[in-house]
């Protein structure tokens, strides 16, 4: 598949060797202008080709290299995501199409690094990448959403077209920083560097393809891809030159005193990615082509390096450079191809690590801007030449050479199989023929590449190794022989000293960061939930209240109250009356809650039917019927949970403490105040003249459109019926949760017992044999029972003409659920619930499916005939007997709210009155083991 | 009439405020009834108070004077999912008052 895609993108060459530049769009958030915009130029190419390439040869690698135990699906599945991902940055023709994949190569970098998951430093280190990385991506948005907005479009060719205007842009400076700091610590670059040498815990393919060839190249290539609009300023030179200089100069400081040899290899990684940095930041076309080039070598050497310490740590079990020594004698093709990819690494002539050294080199000697960093630059590349040329020795020389190993957890290390060995052969060809013959070899490629993201400041380079005496060549020379000498001279202190350089040993980016960490994630944390969290009820409450109440005031703070809007347009006594008795029924409700919390209910129930009385005298008889129905509903549902409630007298709680009265005192105030807000509010809303709001469409065309004079219920099934059909699974998903939570339900051990009355009716009924129990409420109950049997029938018809009706009268689908529920609930309260279950099978979960099936149905059927989703249909039809009938499929629809409404509420019921059963079976079952004990 | 409402909806605000905030189960389920009966009157009310002028259309009566059926099927919805809330109010009620052995809002009598 990888080798496919490296095909498909070689083909693209022909066409984009004539500076052509690919583009395919497809439409995503136009209004936003974003697009799904892939665009393929010569620089994407080049590293299009990289990726596939690369990825190619580390999969083949991987298939030898992990071992059967290993998940390998999972592997190659994560491989090839982040490398769909890799490829998405580079061909993406959008820039919030590039962070976007910017984000998903972090999740699969740290999916790909925790490989083997049950390691703990794969763990960290995937979670310290994932976060820097993270944080970078973050970054990187932001600034992408900066430069999109200093530009105005979001597409990469507008945004490379306006180099001028994002440069003198006073957003320039915010743009620049964040993007950077996404590219930086994408590119371990100085100080987010320390992620990478602790991301060496993945897989060693991993390693070679991320953390050589592509990952940490993505920072750069996006340096690279912005070039041509954020350089060349003084901000822009500082702050990547300083980056990459310090990069360049203690990753090669660091990488010599590794000891792992995946350590030294990622600190090499680090330090050339800090030379590619260097290069760009000094903002010469020819330093930018000595980048892009540096790039592409340090892909194929590192990553050949990278499989070559796969290969000694998978044949010898051990990476550690104080153990390993003189393979040479056991694997002479590894330890060859090895070497010449390390020479490539120091920067040996003949190679291609050669040409690009140089080439760094010569633009470090040019001055660029006059500054002490640039004065310096020829010293520092030099020096961190001669760094590079010792690890790269030490490596070589280590490993390679000198006496057997003596303890090797393997015995006798072998070559590996050849078709592991073949991509660090293949990548090692290529280092060797780029290197000798760069003209004929990369020479095209890099010269369409450096074309498309120059353009026409491509300048006049030569890619000959051989440039006759000058500066850069004596430069090359120092750091060799420099290099050479220095490692002679710490060999010693080499094969000893512990992991890390020194002096700067304690310096370590790790403990730091997880310092940050625990401070921010731990400390912090713990301290905002010491100092704000709460586990308790009220308080939370309490604040919520508080700040409703506040926001209700700001308005009026912001703009001013103006009192003439307020105008008064009398009393009409019997209302004020009404509501007399409905405000004190509301004290009496709160104050009673306590302690009586029958009365309390009580009260309640009567607040209910005064606003109910006045839904009625305000013009809304739907809302009455629904209020209504649903008071008595809810009165019957407290009072079957009443009994389960702990007794409550009033002396319990006779001492009250300061604390108790302050926080009652401050609770009274809070309500207070809510409640004569609440009263302003509301007086100023009432009075105010009613805007011309949508009210005034839905009137008039409920009848053309739905078909209803009750402009309501047209409104609840027919214009918002989408917002019906939720509700009603709101119902039905509540009144499921009710049953699932009842049926856990163990009733509490000091609930009420049964009254006085009963037991003396139930020992009559015991005294007597020809009785049984219960009997006797019976009786008294006959005749209210036996109406109540007999109001059945009635009010299911009753239930029905509200349910036909409510199309063109008060009624429909809620108010006729209700009603019918209330002729179940009826038949529990007059033949107890043993007796309404046995004769009783009402099925609510049927009902509620029926029901919503039904809703949904209607809904779907306009979609055959062509409408939108729950379209609504009518017409008359004459029926015999009843006459012209409406016959709307909204009607329909309100079947399934009927329905559903049905089912839930006697689901509700139901589960809460069978608690009364099962009740008594525990307490008998609790008897029963009682005696057995005794 | 708007007076006599909007006092009517103060109170019973308040009520239920006083009532959410203390610390018994069943005094939070009657508070939030309180508080629920107040919301809807007061985005019935946003619609404009009108006696006799139901939302229901008649020949020979011109739509526009009649009062606004948006809050009221705003508000008939709101007295649905009111009852459903207070019904899964009162069985958590229940199940936290099994759990627990106590009424209190959470789980324990004493403070902390």
């Amino acid at each position: 598949m990888t080798l496919s895609a490296a095909l498909l993108t070689a083909s693209f060459y022909p066409a984009l060797a004539q500076g052509n530049v690919l583009r395919f769009e497809a439409q995503w958030l136009p209004q936003f202008g974003l697009n799904f915009t892939l665009r393929l130029d010569g620089f994407a190419w080049i590293f299009t080709m990289l990726i596939t390439a690369i990825g190619f040869l580390v999969v083949l690698y991987a298939r030898y290299y992990m071992s059967e135990d290993d998940p390998i699906p999972r592997f190659f599945a994560f491989l090839l995501a982040f490398m769909g991902a890799m490829l998405g940055i580079v061909i993406s023709g959008n820039i919030i199409l590039i962070s976007v994949f910017w984000e998903l190569t972090s999740i699969f970098s740290f999916l790909l690094i925790s490989y083997w998951h049950n390691n703990s430093t794969a763990r960290d280190g995937a979670r310290m990448a994932l976060t820097i990385t993270g944080i970078g991506g973050f970054c990187l948005l932001i600034g992408m959403l900066l430069l999109g907005n200093i530009v105005g479009s979001y597409d990469l060719d507008k945004v490379l077209a306006s180099g001028d205007v994002i440069r003198n842009h006073a957003l320039y400076l915010p743009a620049l920083i964040f993007i950077l700091l996404g590219a930086l610590t994408k590119s371990a670059q100085f100080p987010f560097h320390f992620w990478l040498p602790n991301a060496m815990a993945a897989p060693t393919p991993v390693s070679a393809f991320l953390h050589s060839a592509t990952l940490v190249k993505a920072g750069v290539f996006l340096l690279v891809r912005l070039w041509p609009v954020l350089s060349g300023t003084y901000e822009w030179f500082w702050l990547v030159g300083l980056a990459g200089v310090l990069t360049l100069l203690l990753g090669a400081y660091f990488a010599m005193f590794q000891q792992d040899l995946k350590g030294l290899l990622a600190y090499s990684t680090i330090s050339h990615l800090g030379l590619i940095t260097t290069l760009l930041s000094l903002g010469s076309p020819l330093a930018t082509v000595a980048a892009i080039f540096h790039m592409l070598n340090h892909a194929t050497f590192k990553a050949s390096l990278f499989m070559a310490a796969g290969i000694i740590d998978h044949e010898t079990g051990t990476r550690d450079m104080r153990r390993l020594s003189g393979l040479f004698r056991f694997l002479p093709i590894t330890a060859t191809l090895a070497m010449v990819a390390s020479a490539s690494m120091a920067g040996v002539p003949l190679l291609n690590g050669f040409l690009s050294k140089e080439m760094f080199f010569a633009e470090a000697v040019e001055t660029h801007a006059d500054s002490i960093l640039d004065k310096a630059l020829p010293y520092i590349a030099t020096l961190a030449g001669a760094f590079s040329v010792t690890y790269s020795l030490r490596f070589i020389h280590t490993v390679f050479f000198g006496p057997k190993p003596t303890d090797l957890p393997v015995e006798t290390p072998h070559e590996p199989p050849h078709w592991m060995r073949f991509p660090i052969e293949f990548l090692v060809i290529v280092c060797l023929v780029v290197g000798i013959v760069p003209a004929y070899s990369i020479g095209p490629f890099l010269h369409m590449a450096v074309e498309s993201v120059l353009g026409s400041q491509t300048p006049e380079y030569s890619l000959s190794i051989w440039h006759g005496f000058n500066l850069p060549l004596l430069m090359s020379v120092i750091a060799l022989v420099g290099g050479a000498l220095l490692y002679v001279l710490l060999r010693g202190y080499f094969a000893r000293c512990a992991d890390g350089p020194p002096f700067l040993r304690n310096l370590r980016g790790q403990r730091i960061f997880e310092r940050v960490l625990v401070t921010v994630s731990w400390r912090w944390a713990r301290l905002a939930e010491s100092r704000m969290g709460t586990r308790n009820l009220q308080p939370q409450l309490r604040w919520v209240v508080a700040c409703g109440f506040l926001a209700g005031l700001l308005p009026l703070y912001v703009s001013g109250f103006e009192p003439r809007l307020l105008r008064f347009t009398g009393i009409d006594p019997a209302f004020a009356a009404l509501w007399a008795i409905g405000i004190a029924l509301s004290l009496g409700a709160a104050y009673m809650a306590k302690y009586h919390r029958l009365a309390a209910l009580v009260m309640l129930g009567g607040v209910g039917l005064i606003v109910c009385i006045t839904f009625v005298w305000l013009s809304a008889p739907d809302l009455a019927i629904t209020q209504l129905l649903v008071e008595i509903v809810t009165t019957v549902l407290i009072l079957l949970g009443l009994r389960w409630l702990p007794k409550r007298n009033p002396d319990m709680g006779a001492y009250i403490s300061l604390r108790g009265r302050f926080r009652r005192f401050r609770d009274l105030v809070l309500a207070i105040a809510c409640g004569v807000g609440m009263s302003f509010i509301a007086f100023a809303v009432m009075t105010m003249p009613v805007p011309d709001a949508i009210a005034t469409y839905f009137l008039e065309n409920a009848y053309a459109q739905g078909g209803g004079r009750n402009v309501v219920n047209v409104i609840l099934v027919d214009f918002r019926g989408f917002d019906t059909l939720g509700e009603i699974a709101v119902l039905g998903v509540v009144s499921l949760t009710v049953f699932a939570l009842l049926r856990r339900f163990r009733p509490a051990s000091d609930s009420i017992d049964m009254p006085e009355q009963q037991r003396i009716q139930n020992r009559f009924d015991e005294e007597r044999p020809e009785r049984a129990p219960g009997d006797t409420v019976r009786d008294y109950l006959l005749v209210p029972s036996l109406i109540m049997q007999w109001l059945f029938p009635v009010i299911i018809t009753f239930a029905v003409y509200i349910f036909m009706r409510g199309h063109d009268m008060p009624g429909g689908g809620f108010s006729a659920g209700l009603t019918m529920s209330i002729a179940f609930l009826l038949q529990y309260l007059a033949g107890g619930t043993r007796w309404a279950e046995d004769r009783l099978r009402i099925l609510p979960l049927r009902w509620m499916g029926g029901g919503l099936l039904t809703a949904l149905a209607t809904g779907i059927g306009a979609w055959f005939l062509g409408y939108p989703f729950l379209t609504s249909h009518f017409r008359y039809i004459e029926l015999p007997l009843i006459g012209k009938m409406p016959a709307a499929t909204a009607l329909l629809f309100d079947l399934g709210v009927f329905s559903l409404v049905v089912g839930s509420t006697v689901l509700i019921m139901v589960a809460l009155a069978h608690q009364s059963v099962r009740i008594r079976r525990v307490r008998s079952n609790d008897a029963a083991t009682k005696a057995e004990e005794a | 009439m708007e007076l006599v409402l909007s006092i009517a909806i103060g109170v019973m605000t308040g009520c239920g405020v006083w009532l959410i905030l203390r610390p018994r189960t069943y005094q939070v389920i009657v508070g939030l009834a309180l508080l629920s009966y107040a919301v809807n009157l007061f985005i019935f009310g946003v619609g404009g108070v009108k006696s006799n002028l139901p939302p229901i259309l008649e020949d020979g009566v011109v739509s526009s004077t009649l009062s606004d059926p948006v809050p009221q099927a705003l508000v008939l919805t709101a007295i649905v999912i009111g009852f459903a809330t207070t019904a899964l109010f009162l069985v958590v009620l229940l199940a936290s008052r099994g759990l627990t052995g106590n009424d209190h809002v959470d789980g324990r009598n004493e403070r902390k």
